[in-house]
């Protein structure tokens, strides 16, 4: 037994993590966070060169072919950054999509194009056929990746379907309505139960935002850690306070657990059926109350600078909270896990 | 990343496994109790001791099973026995503190003597530390301990000594070196409890219960060869022990026990269809799913001889509440018919209700025992995080 990351993966992290601190210092942020896409092409080819895109698509396709916990890895260095790429919806469940419900045709044509950072997708999923609220990654993607009731998912052309954009408490990542009509799609139906594999695909999202979150709330910590360090009032650091302290203490008790627990959750939607669905749902719901928690108290630390703009601390909490709502809140994920273990109707 | 067992570690699984079935039956009760080990109690820890599954690593002529160090040995052993909901053996201080302290300082003699009898439960010690004057502030101890013709005369007096009541042992922390700075004036003496001039008085705490008891000295002699390394190293053999520190281990065990033993209360009180109970349940859950990912990868890091820093020093403080509020939650959904509990006696096993109860009241004192929550984040804030320490002030 052995419950850490490999060697390649915390290599993987530390190449992600350099090439993002170059790329994305806080003036890119700010500059994004006007444009609000979500997407910025320099970055995505760069995080394309370096194989993010095709980090779960399998090998004969073209790609990594590695699992949710590397993918994990990879959401917790983004959200670290508040990187503007589309990552959780377009990277990874796309990519699942294909992997648990398309045909082998369907793999060979569309797997090789995600690894190449081709095609982009916004994720949503569809309650009454031709409207989708709030899709995932859908500022600006090259297709849509519709998840229809019955569990089966339709992939439409962007350009084929009317995408609604709302700039979010995000600024640097926007949601999307999408509404289609009649519009041609790619049908994947080839899954022997289809709401199961939406499931898994669903719960690979839950997992990665998880995680992008742990990284931001990490972030923020580290930021006012650094901070209390240096700020000196009545003569005194005011990290040397024990009020201050013991913030700290509490903050770091609630954050540290966390990565283990992300790491559980994403290495069991690979490795441990048993325990997938619970672990992404509780995972998604505990890294949301905790992640609100470290964004709240990093923040206060800071002082009247943490509520400035100038700072930019306020991107990290912003993404906390779009992480938070997105693919189900923690009251709707407890919720989903009273259902799946018979507690609740 | 790989959380399947090699096969060393798979055949020790099945072969507790074999053991809890064919013996599990004799297994003392969990919880509630925080008595001297009846014979059940007794009988058990030495079945336990010549399997191997308490005292492992302890060299055979100490009498324990003499296995290699592995971690990850003890925790499928640990895994295996809260799984069942089985007793895993005794835990107390003679065992989990003065045994890894001599094994380490301890003279050969002091070894043979003690280490056997101890982890058989043959002979109980208590810890001789904090005094009314001395609590988080230990090494301001002010328990005098005079060299006088071959003894010790110690004079003084000791409080929350757990288990004094009944103990045959303790060992104590006592100022022999007056005159040398605070830490460097501490000796670390093993005495017996029935040496005359020790008078014992019970202190009952809001269990009901008397767990704790005052120590006092009054011209109690100790042969001098009773003490552990010598003159003045009290401070540093006492600070031997922390290594050994083994709450990772056994910390998300428990929890995982009490979680189950939670929802089967929950489920039998039906109260999962109330959606507040629901939630509270459901929140224990997702933190209990936490702590044990955490201490795998505690584990993980202990066995590849990493120091883990931060990440363990929230053990103690995170563990408390999280098992406060595991308790808690189990005392609220028992609400009226939990009030009644009585605690069948020091000796008895209790029903469940007072199982609850008791441990939601003794969680309290976990919290303040052995570090208190506010030393506890002191300590991560300052030697976890980096953070300045408290400024010292001057003495008047």
């Amino acid at each position: 037994m052995e419950f850490a990351l490999s060697e390649e993966q915390r290599l993987f992290a530390d190449s992600l993590r350099g090439l993002l601190a170059d790329r994305v210092p806080i003036e890119a942020l700010r500059r994004h966070a006007e444009i609000g896409s979500g997407f910025d092409a320099e970055l995505w080819d760069s995080l394309t060169e370096l194989g993010l895109p095709g980090l779960l698509v399998p090998e004969r396709f073209g790609g990594a072919g590695l699992g949710v916990l590397d993918a994990a890895v990879a959401a917790e260095v983004l959200g670290g950054a508040a990187a503007f790429a589309p990552f959780a919806g377009s990277v990874v469940m796309a990519t699942l999509a294909f992997v648990h419900g398309a045909t082998e045709e369907l793999q060979a044509a569309w797997l090789p194009r995600i690894a190449t950072g081709e095609v982009r997708f916004g994720v949503g999923f569809s309650q009454n056929g031709g409207h989708v609220k709030a899709a995932i990654d859908a500022g600006a993607p090259t297709h849509l990746l519709v998840y229809l009731p019955d569990g089966n998912a339709a992939i439409i052309a962007a350009e084929d379907a009317s995408l609604h954009m709302h700039r979010s408490i995000d600024r640097a990542r926007p949601v999307a309505d999408l509404t289609f009509d009649d519009a041609h799609a790619v049908l994947l139906n080839a899954a022997n139960s289809p709401l199961a594999a939406m499931q898994r695909v669903l719960d690979a999202g839950r997992v990665v935002l998880a995680a992008d979150t742990l990284g931001a709330a990490q972030h923020m910590f580290d930021q006012a850690l650094a901070f209390v360090k240096q700020r000196v009032q009545f003569n005194r650091v005011i990290g040397s306070f024990q009020a201050v302290k013991h913030q700290f203490a509490d903050m770091v008790t609630m954050l540290e657990p966390c990565r283990a627990m992300v790491w559980y959750a994403a290495y069991a939607q690979d490795a441990l059926p048993d325990e997938a669905r619970l672990t992404a749902l509780q995972t998604k719901a505990h890294l949301g109350d905790v992640g609100r928690d470290i964004a709240r108290m990093a923040t206060e630390a800071h002082g009247g600078m943490g509520f400035t703009d100038l700072l930019g601390l306020h991107y990290w909490f912003k993404r906390i909270s779009f992480n938070r709502q997105m693919l189900g809140g923690p009251e709707h994920c407890r919720e989903e896990a009273a259902r799946l273990q018979g507690w609740t109707t | 990343m790989d959380l399947s067992l090699s096969d060393k570690h798979r055949a020790l699984q099945d072969e507790v496994r074999v053991f809890i079935r064919e013996h599990g039956h004799k297994s003392p009760k969990l919880g509630g109790g925080r008595k001297r080990p009846d014979q059940k109690a007794l009988d058990w820890q030495k079945l336990l001791v010549d399997h191997g599954y308490v005292a492992r690593t302890i060299p055979r002529e100490y009498g324990g099973f003499g296995a290699e160090l592995d971690v990850m040995e003890a925790a499928v052993i640990a895994a295996e026995f809260a799984a069942a909901g089985i007793y895993a053996g005794l835990t107390n201080q003679g065992i989990s503190m003065l045994v890894p302290t001599l094994l380490e300082v301890g003279t050969e003699a002091q070894k043979q003597q003690w280490i056997e009898k101890t982890i058989r439960g043959d002979v109980i010690w208590c810890q001789g530390y904090s005094e009314p004057g001395a609590g988080s502030d230990l090494a301001s101890l002010t328990t005098r301990g005079v060299l006088q013709d071959g003894h010790f005369v110690i004079n003084g007096q000791k409080i929350w000594t757990s288990s004094a009541h009944y103990a045959d042992m303790m060992f104590l922390l006592c100022r022999t070196e007056p005159d040398r700075p605070k830490h460097e004036g501490i000796s670390y003496l093993l005495l017996s409890m029935r040496t005359p001039g020790i008078e014992v008085r019970p202190l009952r705490t809001m269990t009901g219960r008397a767990e704790f008891n005052e120590v006092f000295f009054t011209d109690v002699r100790v042969p001098e060869d009773q003490i552990v390394l010598g003159r003045g190293k009290g401070w540093y053999v006492a600070n031997v022990t922390l290594k050994h520190e083994r709450s990772m281990i056994g910390s998300a065990e428990k929890m995982t026990t009490r979680l189950e033993q939670l929802i089967t209360l929950l489920k039998a009180n039906g109260l999962l269809g109330m959606a507040e109970f629901r939630d509270r349940l459901l929140r224990l859950q997702g933190e209990v799913i936490a702590w044990k990912a955490h201490n795998l990868r505690l584990l993980t890091e202990a066995a590849q001889g990493v120091d883990s820093g931060v990440k363990r020093m929230i053990i103690k403080y995170g563990g408390t509440m999280l098992g406060f509020r595991l308790a808690s939650l189990a005392v609220d959904a028992l609400g009226t018919e939990g009030l009644p509990f009585e605690s069948a006696g020091e000796d008895a096993e209790d029903d469940d209700a007072t199982t609850w109860n008791i441990d939601y009241l003794y969680d309290v004192g976990l919290m303040i025992g052995g570090g208190s929550t506010n030393i506890q984040k002191n300590i991560i804030s300052e030697r976890g995080l980096d953070l300045p320490r408290e400024p010292k002030v001057a003495r008047a």
